[in-house]
């Protein structure tokens, strides 16, 4: 038996130094969660990118299907209104 | 620490998972650096133009000044984790006290090194039981595993002249206190692990003093060594 037949797959998300959200920057291999976060911060955060780690395991995930993309996502190709493009952001707003 | 530094670099490639080979190459790395630390101010006291390169790469094995078990082979992956897991547990308190030691240079190092530590304990610590609880295969590799390396762990614990020199002027505090807190630990996590502590008080004895050393150390100073020996002063 492998390891990879043995350990679920885990998804990990980082949250970097000036980072405002956790980004997914890749998966491993853990037993469990815990497991998971030491692993992820040893195979993710080895040159200092991170203050906080989320993992999830992968099987967690439900994702939308490539044969779908069609209908989810061309129709708001066209609606250029839709972008706050024609306001002037106050500096007060901070980050959108 | 040089010389588990380089036995856990002996993993680098070949570890039984990427995960586990980048957190053992990330462990050996953190132990070369603070044997470089401690070998600079080494060079530093001694004052006779030695430096952390010519301290770890151009001294024969018995000028070597390291407890035995650390130089042991690797073995088994069994064998790695249960060492680290012994070392570790003394290895925190031991930095802690370290951190307040009298000469500052000492205690400045101390309070770096104790967060790394800190993290290798918890790590070993839950491997530890991990594979202690695991299957009846990794039972039985650990619990040998301990058998083999209990007669070892006792050398860190043995106070000698110069420890006692070092009390004295509050530089460091007497390995011999340190015992009765670490039996405590492994006691309760080996319980965990449902693996059996083995009951002998016997100890091997002289690594730290340069007394003796296993056939290994020079063996593995051969491969560590070489490159500063076949090139003196190669530098990148």
């Amino acid at each position: 038996m492998t390891v990879s037949e043995e350990w679920p797959l885990w998804e990990i998300f980082i949250r970097g130094q000036h980072g405002m959200s956790h980004r997914h920057v890749g998966s491993l291999h853990a037993v469990d969660a815990e497991h998971a976060i030491k692993n992820a911060r040893d195979v993710y955060t080895r040159r200092n990118e991170g203050v906080s780690i989320w993992v999830v395991e992968a099987s967690n995930i439900s994702a939308s299907s490539p044969s779908n993309k069609g209908p989810l996502f061309d129709p708001s190709r066209d609606k250029v209104y839709r972008h706050p493009t024609f306001y002037d952001l106050p500096d007060e707003a901070g980050n959108m | 620490m040089l010389v588990l530094g380089h036995r856990t670099s002996e993993w680098c490639g070949v570890a039984p998972a990427l995960e586990e080979d980048i957190a053992l190459a990330n462990i050996a790395l953190d132990l070369i650096g603070q044997a470089k630390l401690w070998l600079e101010y080494a060079g530093e006291v001694e004052d006779a133009e030695r430096t952390a390169n010519t301290l770890a790469f151009r001294r024969d094995f018995y000028d070597f000044r390291n407890l035995l078990m650390l130089e042991l082979p690797n073995e088994d992956y069994a064998r790695t984790i249960i060492r680290h897991f012994l070392f570790d547990a003394f290895q925190v308190p031991w930095l802690e006290a370290l951190a307040a030691s009298s000469d500052e240079t000492i205690s400045s190092i101390g309070q770096k090194t104790v967060k790394e530590a800190n993290y290798h304990l918890e790590r070993s610590q839950d491997t530890v039981v991990a594979l202690g609880d695991g299957t009846e295969e990794s039972n039985t590799r650990m619990q040998k595993a301990l058998h083999d390396l209990w007669p070892y762990a006792g050398e860190m614990f043995q106070d000698d002249e110069i420890d006692r020199m070092m009390q004295g002027e509050s530089i460091a505090p007497l390995p011999s206190s340190m015992k009765k807190a670490w039996e405590l630990r492994v006691e309760r996590v080996f319980n965990d692990a449902f693996l059996i502590l083995p009951d002998s008080d016997f100890s091997h004895s002289g690594g730290r003093q340069g007394i003796r050393h296993t056939e290994h150390l020079g063996h593995m100073l051969a491969s560590m060594q070489f490159l500063q020996r076949a090139y003196p002063g190669a530098s990148w």
